[in-house]
């Protein structure tokens, strides 16, 4: 069969429209089943004892009496589960601490009981003693040569001798000559920047329910990123074969990247093992601020030199992360992606990984991106402003674009920063007055996006309709938008296929829902699949005519004779081939395994406008707009519901949300009152305009669009306050008593 | 301990449950009634993702004890459709792709209607101010008050 592969712009019958979503239903009428939804025969309840130190060693754990307890069918420590491989070892200590706690909130042990009064009280009855030790929380304080150490002997070569061992790896970004580059510029502006940590903030606590047997077999029912993810970290931990596990994924009441590892999950299993019977655990609010996600908490030095004219000559930005209690800060995609809009001769950038006394941060939305966009941004508007040019004039002249070498490394194929600049140019929202007090700014982002491990599974029923199996959760529209892409390849209506989230039994590996992967690398993979099956039943018309495989053709849901000389047949459609294939060969299905690359990078630039209130430094987010390269919009309506989401995390991150810690180390502000969220009335509109500049490395040009969003806002929001405000803001958040106060310093 | 005796109507159907003092009526609602529908996101009144009725007024479950129940008329998500027909606001809904991950749409959906019954013309500002105890970590709420301003407006136009 001939696919047509030729590159003049496709017409989409499908893709591009806004069908309702095929799980709508459920999750209005609150039938869909969420983590938490789930029961099984004889469950019991699993609770976890935290840590009520930010740093302590664990000299003793007695769980005499706990076991006793009437009702308590198991009790776990971090002695049940013996050595664990290396590459879980991390994992493992977040889970269930070993020697030391080193967090506040840190897992000490589980119990499960019939009851949650009776796990409660279990838990109480745990004895553990504590050699209290001092902690740090804060960044650079981590690195300073006498500061508590969290690890002997983690930190890596790359780091000079002499600095303190939270310090655990440095990485350098760029090219060109820095100092070279500062000496063309008529001005250089360097400051130094800050942000708090902040959470995934997801609605849905994490949640599981285990079984395990004595035979080794296990089942697992999670709301998570990526259940393949959850059943190889937990086989891996539990010492299981991957094969005997099995994990089914929940719906998932949001994640953001605060889903894409573990937490609960090997304990319920190893409570369920111990107890012989199903477990179920649920976190509470505050067991998911203290002790899952969040993300680092940095500080960032930038000094960047500009000409009068507009031209960035240079641009260097050292940044440190701590990324809580282990290894692993978001720091080098901070690093790689700060400087990535902009083609500059002369960049670079310094990444430090550190640790402190905070739980181990986890993936949040372009995971490092927004905290170095807030500081390259800032320091670039700053300069703009200084020599009254237009900071989206200053943008497009630095731009990236197509042949463009990025700051770390690649060089860029077709890219669509120019394009949302030049957008942002035309839109009204770029010339509509300003009252008093009020300020705009403008902020540009980037993401890499990513592709992974995939599998799609496409089948034909008899009667012909269509059922796709995917191995990566729904988290806001994947189902509809594989639906219509798999509908739009085979050239049936959309209602004509349903897409389900298979188990880890029904499907190879695949990848976790993160990376903004799945539109484009499930998508490839399903319309891959889609092709497969149209091949095989362009096979089997031909075999039906008795005519060459190579003369047949697929066209509007049937096969077709591809031309005059193939003979003259009266079209086969997918019901009329799905229901003789008894006879030519047996049932139909396409399937499509993949390591998907190719991700097309993307970019975004925000407009807002902001008032800020001079006598209580609060500020109002007064009109948003959003301009992103999406690729190709597959379901715009859940393009727009990305671009807006993201900003609005990003306005939270900005003005609101922060992870504030006592002296004492305690995480102080726990739960949704102190840890405040963005809510309705704080907010205008989310405008969106969305840009296609497709994306070569997808069938249909798609790119991800779920991480770009939150990576402008923290730059452009600052950049608006600070015109408001009078005032350069450069910690973040921006809350009343910090503008107040830099607005009162300022006189 | 000895547990409770409660009577009370759940989406109009009369319903008896035994409950533990301390147990919330979302604990009730989830864990002995199968009620999933009802969310937990905070337990402490903060995300709305609870959102029930009790006689008409609009509450956060988990901060009411399922003994209180008694002699009440309560509502939940799975009390807004009748048989196959959506409410409005549900079908609209998924029309406008008012949510993305869907956890917290159950409780937004139920405080809607709460509106709606009592203001069935709404401004921007009050929708906003109506919802603002239900969070939203997806949407960025803008589809969502699209899509109850939308309703509000085909149901006055329906009546």
């Amino acid at each position: 069969m001939a696919l047509d592969d030729s590159k003049k712009p496709r017409e989409f019958k499908i893709v591009g429209t806004r069908p309702d979503r095929p799980d709508g239903i459920d999750k209005v009428t609150g039938r869909a089943r969420f983590g938490a939804d789930m029961v099984a025969p004889g469950m019991l309840t699993g609770r976890i004892l935290r840590s009520p130190h930010a740093h302590a060693r664990i000299k003793r754990i007695d769980t005499s009496k706990a076991e006793s307890l009437p009702g308590v069918k198991a009790v776990v420590t971090r002695v049940d589960f013996g050595a664990v491989p290396d590459h879980v070892a991390d994992i493992m200590d977040n889970c269930m601490a070993g020697e030391k706690a080193l967090y506040d909130g840190h897992a000490i042990a589980a119990v499960a009981a019939i009851s949650p009064a009776v796990a409660r009280h279990a838990l109480k009855l745990i004895e553990v003693d504590y050699e209290v030790l001092p902690h740090v929380t804060d960044v650079d304080e981590a690195m300073k040569p006498g500061a508590p150490v969290l690890h002997e002997g983690r930190q890596e070569e790359t780091v000079p001798k002499g600095m303190s061992g939270n310090v655990i790896a440095r990485a350098e970004f760029g090219h060109g000559d820095i100092e070279a580059g500062l000496k063309q510029a008529d001005r250089v502006v360097e400051r130094t920047y800050r942000t708090a940590a902040t959470h995934q903030g997801y609605i849905e606590p994490h949640a599981c329910l285990a079984t395990m047997g004595a035979d080794g077999q296990g089942d697992l029912w999670v709301c998570t990123q990526g259940h393949y993810m959850v059943r190889n970290t937990c086989a891996a931990i539990l010492g299981l074969e991957q094969g005997q596990l099995r994990v089914t994924a929940s719906e998932i009441g949001g994640g953001f990247g605060g889903k894409t590892t573990v937490f609960l999950e090997p304990v319920a299993l190893m409570l369920a093992k111990k107890s012989g019977r199903p477990v179920k655990m649920v976190m509470s609010r505050s067991e998911v601020l203290r002790a899952t996600g969040p993300t680092s908490s940095t500080s960032i030095d930038v000094k960047i030199g500009m000409t009068k004219e507009g031209r960035i000559t240079a641009g260097f930005a050292e940044l440190r992360y701590q990324g809580g209690a282990w290894p692993g800060s978001p720091v080098n995609m901070g690093a790689m992606s700060g400087f990535a809009p902009y083609d500059l001769e002369n960049v670079k950038t310094v990444g430090w990984d550190v640790v402190t006394n905070r739980p181990k941060a986890a993936a949040y939305r372009a995971p490092g991106a927004p905290m170095a966009a807030f500081a390259i941004e800032s320091a670039i508007d700053e300069l703009a402003k200084g020599f009254g040019l237009d900071p989206l004039a200053v943008r497009l002249m630095n731009g990236a674009d197509e042949g463009t070498k990025s700051s770390y490394g690649p060089t860029y194929p077709a890219i669509g920063l120019k394009a949302t600049l030049e957008a942002a140019r035309k839109h009204p929202h770029w010339t509509a007055p300003l009252g008093k007090n009020q300020g705009r700014g403008v902020a540009c982002g980037f993401w890499f996006n990513f592709g992974g491990d995939t599998c799609v599974s496409l089948n034909i029923t008899p009667d012909g309709t269509v059922t796709v199996s995917e191995g990566n959760p729904d988290i806001g529209g994947s189902r509809a938008s594989m639906t219509m892409m798999a509908a739009e390849e085979l050239g049936i209506p959309y209602d004509q296929v349903r897409t389900i989230i298979a188990d880890t039994g029904s499907l190879g590996q695949n990848e976790v829902t993160d990376g903004s992967r799945v539109t484009f690398a499930v998508g490839l993979a399903t319309i891959e699949a889609a092709r497969a099956a149209k091949r095989e039943m362009c096979r089997r018309a031909a075999m039906i005519w008795d005519i060459d495989e190579d003369a047949v053709e697929w066209e509007d849901g049937a096969a077709r004779p591809a031309g005059p000389n193939a003979g003259k047949f009266p079209p086969m459609t997918i019901k009329e081939i799905a229901a003789v294939a008894s006879n030519t060969g047996g049932p139909i299905a396409g399937h499509h395994e993949v390591t998907a690359e190719g991700a097309g990078v993307s970019f975004a630039t925000h407009m807002v406008d902001v008032e800020v209130d001079p006598e209580t430094g609060a500020t109002k987010i007064l009109r948003y707009t959003v301009f992103q390269d999406a690729g190709k919009a597959v379901h715009p309506s859940y393009v727009e519901g990305q671009f807006q989401g993201g900003a609005v995390q990003g306005i939270g991150w900005a003005l609101n949300e922060e992870y504030i810690y006592g002296e004492d180390g305690i995480l102080q502000n726990a739960g949704f009152l102190d840890y405040r969220i963005p809510v309705a009335s704080d907010l205008p509109m989310i405008d969106t305009v969305i840009l296609e500049i497709p994306n070569p490395g997808h069938p249909y040009g798609v790119r991800g669009v779920g991480e770009t969003s939150i990576v402008p806002p923290l730059a452009a929001i600052a950049n608006a306050v600070s015109a408001a405000a009078g005032v350069r803001m450069t910690q973040l958040p921006m809350s009343p008593p910090r503008v107040l106060a830099a607005i009162q310093a300022d006189g | 301990m000895s547990r409770i005796h409660v009577t009370t109507k759940i989406n109009g159907d009369e319903t008896e449950f035994l409950c533990e003092a301390e147990a919330t009526l979302l604990d009730v609602l989830r864990d002995e009634l199968g009620l999933t529908g009802t969310k937990e996101g905070c337990g402490t009144g903060d995300c709305g993702a609870c959102s029930v009725t009790v006689d008409g007024r609009l509450v956060c479950s988990c901060l009411m004890l399922g003994a209180e129940a008694e002699g009440r008329e309560i509502t939940t998500i799975e009390g807004m459709a009748t048989g196959e027909t959506l409410h409005p606001l549900q079908k609209k809904f998924i029309e406008m792709a008012a949510l993305q991950c869907g956890i917290c749409t159950p409780g937004i959906l139920v405080a809607a209607k709460s509106l709606l019954e009592r203001n069935p013309d709404p401004s921007e500002e009050e929708v906003r101010y109506w919802l603002a105890g239900n969070l939203c970590r997806c949407t960025g709420y803008d589809k969502i008050i699209r899509a109850v301003l939308d309703t509000a407006a085909d149901m006055r136009r329906a009546s």
